[in-house]
């Protein structure tokens, strides 16, 4: 059989390792499609290639194809997420200076308790806050708002918001354009390295299982392309699945730093892939296991309540009527399209396709189609939950 | 309302944006904007008010123009990405010709058209000198290797110039291979061999 070719954008960005994995370790190769993985430099670009059909699939943040459904930013173009790429990955940086006064109010930089950190965040910055996102539809955006906003400075109201693409994120920061960011690695540790920032917390302090990239298509190629859409999911779960392994993220950073994907150095890839991220030039560790997910507790998994709750926050934002937006970002995340092409594997699928966001603050054991499925945790700092509408 | 519109080009080269300016000059009476730096552009932009922007696809700047869709106060115009509902597909040749625009709200597709073409034709003719220049940069390197690999096989050999030339050709020819291929395998076997 000879291999069919499909197109894939992606932006230079940890969470783009199953697609570059699927191609390198010969996931891809194992269901006949040859891809062809194209840089793209900024998310309106790689939204525009998928949309304009330039490339078939695209690694995008899991907000964009909800804010185009909605009719927010875009060419109009409907997009389905087909399966999430990875959840979490990202962090939140701040300024040396900023990092020097939250030193001095006695902050101890655990890295791991988004209250304690956003608290002291908040008493010592000169306000407005200017914070720097790669994008305006990201979960980025979305984990700085809900987290600053539930300790009390609503945002994006009362706070300045750049939109930064993330490989200019590092020099923003330097210009003394943004006093803080939330970034995807490598991102982040780039500042670091660059010695202009300081890690204050990883994305998943705020949200332990934030779906921060999809696995995007036109609609309409999905439709009419159900065998190349399945035979694509199948290998981006492979790819995961490897992802996972003992001693894989290792390799993967081998992979990823090649010229032609993110070009640069392994060391600092690895930070990420392997949980354990340098906070500071001065040195200074933190581990984070499971800092990026791409396979354990279904992450991969496209829950429609993910996509609603992505809805809702837009919809609050924008002043959209919320029950129709909750509608039409619901029907986003095509949870039906990665069962029906996963369904001739192993791979153990929830039982539902909403979940209660939120709620499982620790690993819980759920009906699946083939025996036992782990979820969770998935808990918000502040405990609250997100109820999804009734179908 | 004023019959010229307002443009502003986001731009870091001086050559390519001053060309740009030049042909959207000859297109139409516009009041024409240059920014050159990308560090604060959503403001600069929102202080100049324009009605179109054109970008370059391929600069990462752009997603800070993704901002101004969500433009919030009663006074701010949202600004969007052109796309044209006529389906001439002026939008899909400007991103294949490299170059994008983003409007503000309720401005007539025939009043961008104009613009479009002009800056359509420009990217394009940036695309041709971008590959022109890829190849002359790549005809001079295959020509720097086939110099070193006669180099060494008159060397090696004792033969003249023209010599180690016809025999890097008939090996070529041989294999089925550019002669600048084989050049450049004698080179790396060489300096593999020390």
């Amino acid at each position: 059989m000879i291999a069919a070719p499909l197109s894939v954008g992606f932006l230079p960005l940890i969470d783009a390792a199953p697609l570059i994995v699927a191609h390198e370790m010969g996931f891809a190769a194992e269901e006949s499609l040859a891809l062809d993985l194209r840089r793209a430099p900024s998310w309106s670009s790689v939204r525009d290639m998928l949309s304009f059909g330039r490339v078939e699939a695209a690694h995008m943040l899991a907000p964009v194809p909800v804010a185009a459904a909605l009719g927010l930013g875009g060419a109009g173009t409907p997009l389905s997420a087909v399966s999430v790429l990875g959840v979490n990955g990202t962090v939140i940086g701040v300024s040396n200076a900023l990092a020097a006064r939250l030193r001095d109010h006695g902050h101890d930089f655990a890295f791991n308790d988004a209250r304690a950190a956003g608290e002291a965040l908040i008493a010592v910055a000169v306000q407005p806050l200017r914070l720097g996102v790669p994008f305006p539809f990201s979960m980025h955006a979305e984990l700085l708002y809900y987290w600053l906003s539930a300790l009390g400075l609503p945002a994006p109201q009362s706070v300045e918001i750049r939109t930064v693409p993330p490989s200019l994120m590092a020099d923003a920061m330097q210009a003394g354009e943004i006093d803080a960011f939330c970034v995807g690695e490598p991102w982040g540790s780039i500042a670091v390295e660059n010695g202009v920032g300081t890690l204050l917390l990883p994305g998943r302090a705020i949200w332990r299982f934030a779906p921060e990239k999809v696995l995007a298509v036109r609609s309409n190629w999905a439709e009419a392309e159900p065998d190349l859409l399945g035979r694509l999911i199948r290998t981006v779960w492979r790819a995961g699945r490897w992802l996972a392994e003992p001693g894989a993220p290792t390799l993967a950073a081998e992979l990823l730093s090649r010229r032609e994907y993110l070009d640069l150095p392994a060391e600092i890839l690895d930070r990420a892939l392997n949980g354990r991220l340098v906070i500071s030039s001065h040195g200074g560790e933190r581990h984070v296991p499971g800092f990026v997910e791409f396979h354990h507790a279904a992450a991969t998994f496209p829950w429609r309540s993910q996509a609603e709750w992505i809805g809702q926050q837009l919809a609050a934002r924008t002043g959209l009527d919320r029950p129709t937006a909750a509608r039409a970002a619901r029907a986003v995340f095509c949870s039906d399209l990665y069962r029906a092409a996963l369904a001739p594997t192993r791979a153990a699928l929830p039982g539902a396709s909403s979940k209660i966001e939120g709620a499982l603050s620790e690993e819980t054991a759920v009906v699946s189609t083939s025996g036992r499925l782990f979820l969770g945790p998935d808990s918000f700092f502040d405990g609250r939950i997100f109820e999804p509408s009734a179908q | 309302m004023s019959a010229s519109l307002s443009i502003v080009v986001v731009e870091p080269d001086r050559v390519r944006a001053s060309l740009i300016v030049d042909s959207l000059r000859d297109a139409g009476s516009y009041d024409i904007h240059v920014i050159s730096e990308p560090t604060g552009l959503a403001r600069k932009i929102h202080a100049l008010n324009p009605d179109v922007v054109l970008i370059d696809v391929e600069s990462p700047s752009r997603d800070t123009l993704e901002e101004l869709a969500l433009a919030s106060g009663p006074l701010d115009r949202p600004v969007a990405m052109f796309v044209d509902r006529d389906g001439e597909g002026l939008t899909d040749t400007a991103i294949e010709a490299g170059v994008s625009a983003y409007v503000v709200d309720g401005m007539k597709p025939q009043r961008v058209k104009p613009i479009m073409d002009a800056a359509i034709a420009r990217f394009r003719m940036f695309q041709r000198m971008r590959t022109e220049l890829a190849e002359t940069k790549r005809a001079l390197e295959e020509r720097k290797m086939i110099d070193r690999a006669k180099g060494m096989l008159m060397k090696a050999r004792g033969i003249d110039e023209d010599e180690a030339y016809a025999l890097l050709r008939k090996t070529a020819m041989d294999q089925g291979k550019r002669v600048a291929d084989v050049a450049a395998a004698l080179v790396t076997a060489a300096g593999l061999l020390g």
